[in-house]
């Protein structure tokens, strides 16, 4: 069979299973719609929470992101995952035990505070939204590349898809479909890397295969890897360029971030006792580190085989895959030197970075880009990053099924984070905002219905923001990591593990930690974008990591405001108390 | 009560900021630190310092968390025999 009617068939079957689960599992009252009924058992819900957590960008853009980065981009694999520490160590029993139904409820009941609550509410709902403007951008692209539909209905495709599960099943229904979409996904991951460890390295597990030698030869692939790069211009490989204080902040930023993403902190309401929260995280951390081992290995094999599969090759002679990623505009060659092959190196090969393609082709059949050529560089090749693990089995010439899976694997991935993210939108406006404060009189029938409408309202912004992509996605991730990090996660932490710290404190805190880690980033990544280089930054932290300074802002200013104001109710002090005990 | 409340809460105090020590050591220290003396020493294809911000830092986190799972399993049977149980 073709590998496009495959990929209509896998594809296919994964949606029609996902509306089975969905429709065998609707929720029919808040609790259930909340919280999933607080009956989830742990290993599905450590499924359920890796497939939450793991988004179009883990499964599709980081092993592509690592790959170029080599060691740098270290970053990434530690503070995705080191996050779930704190979140069992520090955050997750200990909000099971206060049991109520979103991350704004615990900080307004703890700091005695509507304000608390709303600024709570506000960041939760930023943090969100940037997220899943993320997610429908992976969805377009792997409609548009494999199904070769328009990227604009493949958005709309998934929009009903999600719709269905979300508004119809509420946390239930998004918890049962996120343990099939978990299986789809890892499965997915999994099988191409496994093919492309036994071609590169005769070692069938990537984990093993990383660190192994080049089949046939006793060369270790990262010793070759590190003097492919440094042949062509990079540094090598294993090596960090960054700054050792950068990535330090960078990580920690992205760790304390993990923890105060109120969509991961959510999945910890739903299992039925507090030891599950914390057997819950490390479930969840076991599902994600399966892929999270395996991506360091599937970058490596990517970066050898494409710089093997492209390095002065005719273009006429070009793989497919090359010509089927340059025709949807997220590979681009410019022949500077005239010798009809392609050359890859270090270096913007266009001025302007970005592609911008004419409607010409040239002698040679490529794409003609109105961009001039950057003459500081030889190198011919733009390539979008993102593309790198989608694009991983055709570049290694694996057959068309394992093809077909990977794009059901990225819809999956993409469309479980986008309804995890939806629903703790919807809540904390039916709950939080509605319920808790503006109409504390709606009965829970009404609250079930506003949820619903909310979730319905969330899914068209977000579809919105898919098929009109702010060209400020990459951006904004920094921002939703950042904000986390100053915010939320402080307010959790002190709230749990201080009893003297008061609403004054907390409420202080969270709004210096925010002004200060946005304007910040918004100074360096939209207003002076030519002076965000290292030599401008405070002690040298880049806009990525600076949410672990707000963090410690944050600690410092709430610390002291509570010093000088009164210590909180006695009420308080019991419930902090109480939810200390198992 | 309230003393058996304050023990219970100083040993879990002390599970976690040992373990958080641990959990430090292995991703901020061995990662990221240490990284560069650690590529010195080589297993295999992996130097050290290399294998421990891509790979050991994740393996090292997993096991973490179960350890604590344990001790405070372990903990929360010491002074909560009978668990109350949640709703």
């Amino acid at each position: 069979m073709e590998t496009q009617t495959l990929t209509y068939l896998f594809v296919g079957a994964s949606f029609a299973l996902y509306i089975g689960i969905a429709f065998w599992s609707r929720a029919k009252s808040t609790n259930d719609f909340y919280v999933a009924g607080k009956g989830v058992n742990p290993i599905a819900n450590g499924m359920a929470t890796a497939a939450d957590w793991m988004s179009a960008a883990s499964f599709i853009s980081m092993a592509g992101l690592i790959a170029f980065l080599g060691k740098d981009g270290s970053v990434y694999l530690m503070g995705w995952t080191g996050g779930y520490v704190l979140l069992a160590l520090l955050l997750a029993p200990y909000l099971r035990k206060f049991g109520q139904y979103t991350v704004p409820d615990f900080i307004g009941t703890r700091y005695y505070s509507n304000t608390a609550r709303l600024v709570a509410v506000i960041c939760l709902i930023f943090v969100s939204f940037t997220y899943i403007a993320g997610q429908m951008r992976g969805v377009g692209i792997v409609f548009s590349r494999f199904l070769e539909v328009d990227i604009d209905l493949g958005v709309i495709i998934g929009m009903i898809i999600v719709f269905f599960y979300a508004v119809m099943g509420g946390m239930k229904g998004i918890t049962y479909t996120q343990v099939a979409q978990y299986c789809v996904m890892i499965f997915a991951y999994l099988v191409p890397a496994i093919f492309i460890s036994i071609l590169i390295t005769g070692n069938p597990v990537p984990q093993l295969g990383f660190g192994d030698t080049l089949t046939g030869t006793s060369t270790y692939l990262l010793d070759k890897l590190d003097q492919v790069t440094i042949d062509l211009g990079f540094g090598a490989y294993t090596e960090n360029t960054k700054t050792n204080i950068d990535i330090f902040c960078i990580t920690a930023a992205l760790m304390f971030g993990t923890a105060g993403l109120p969509h991961v902190i959510v999945r910890f309401f739903t299992v039925p006792k507090v030891s599950d929260a914390r057997k819950s995280a490390g479930y969840a951390l076991i599902f994600i580190a399966l892929l999270y081992t395996t991506a360091p290995a599937v970058a490596a094999f990517a970066r050898i085989n494409f710089v093997d599969s492209i390095q002065d090759v005719e273009y006429s002679a070009a793989p497919d895959w090359f010509k089927n990623w340059e025709n949807i505009g997220l590979i681009a060659w410019q022949d500077k030197n005239d010798d009809q092959s392609i050359q890859y190196s270090s270096g913007n090969a266009l001025e302007g970075v970005r592609p911008d393609y004419s409607d010409r082709r040239g002698k040679n059949g490529e794409r003609i880009l109105n961009n001039r050529p950057n003459d500081n560089n030889a190198n011919e090749i733009y390539i979008d990053r993102d593309i790198m693990v989608l694009a991983n089995p055709e570049i290694a010439k694996l057959p068309g099924w394992v093809v077909a899976l990977v794009a059901a694997g990225g819809l999956a991935a993409a469309l479980s984070t986008a309804a995890g993210l939806l629903l703790v939108i919807s809540s904390s406006i039916s709950h939080d905002l509605l319920k808790k404060t503006f109409m504390p009189r709606i009965n829970e029938k009404q609250e079930l219905l506003f949820a619903r409408i909310a979730s319905a309202i969330a899914i068209v912004i977000a579809g919105l923001f898919g098929i009109y992509p702010p060209a400020f996605v990459a951006q904004v991730v920094a921002f939703a990591f950042g904000l986390a990090a100053s915010t939320i996660f402080p307010a959790l932490l002190m709230g749990i593990f201080s009893k003297r710290l008061n609403k004054e404190g907390a409420i202080t805190g969270m709004i210096f930690g925010l002004i200060f880690t946005s304007s910040y980033i918004i100074y360096f990544k939209f207003i002076n974008t030519s002076l965000n280089l290292p030599e401008n930054w405070l002690f040298g932290i880049s806009p990525e990591g600076i949410g672990f300074v707000g963090m410690l802002i944050n600690f410092a200013i709430a610390f002291i405001v509570s010093s000088v104001t009164n210590n909180p109710p006695k009420k308080i002090n019991e419930m902090v108390e109480d939810i200390r005990k198992p | 009560m309230q003393r058996k409340n304050t023990t219970y809460w100083k040993s879990n105090l002390k599970i976690v900021i040992s373990l958080l020590i641990v959990w430090f050591l292995v991703s901020f220290g061995f990662g990221i630190i240490w990284s560069d003396a650690l590529d010195n020493i080589q297993i295999g294809g992996f130097k050290l310092g290399f294998w421990f911000a891509q790979q050991g830092s994740i393996f090292a986190f997993v096991i973490i968390i179960f350890i604590y799972v344990f001790l405070l399993n372990r903990l929360d049977k010491k002074h909560f025999s009978k668990l109350s149980e949640d709703d």
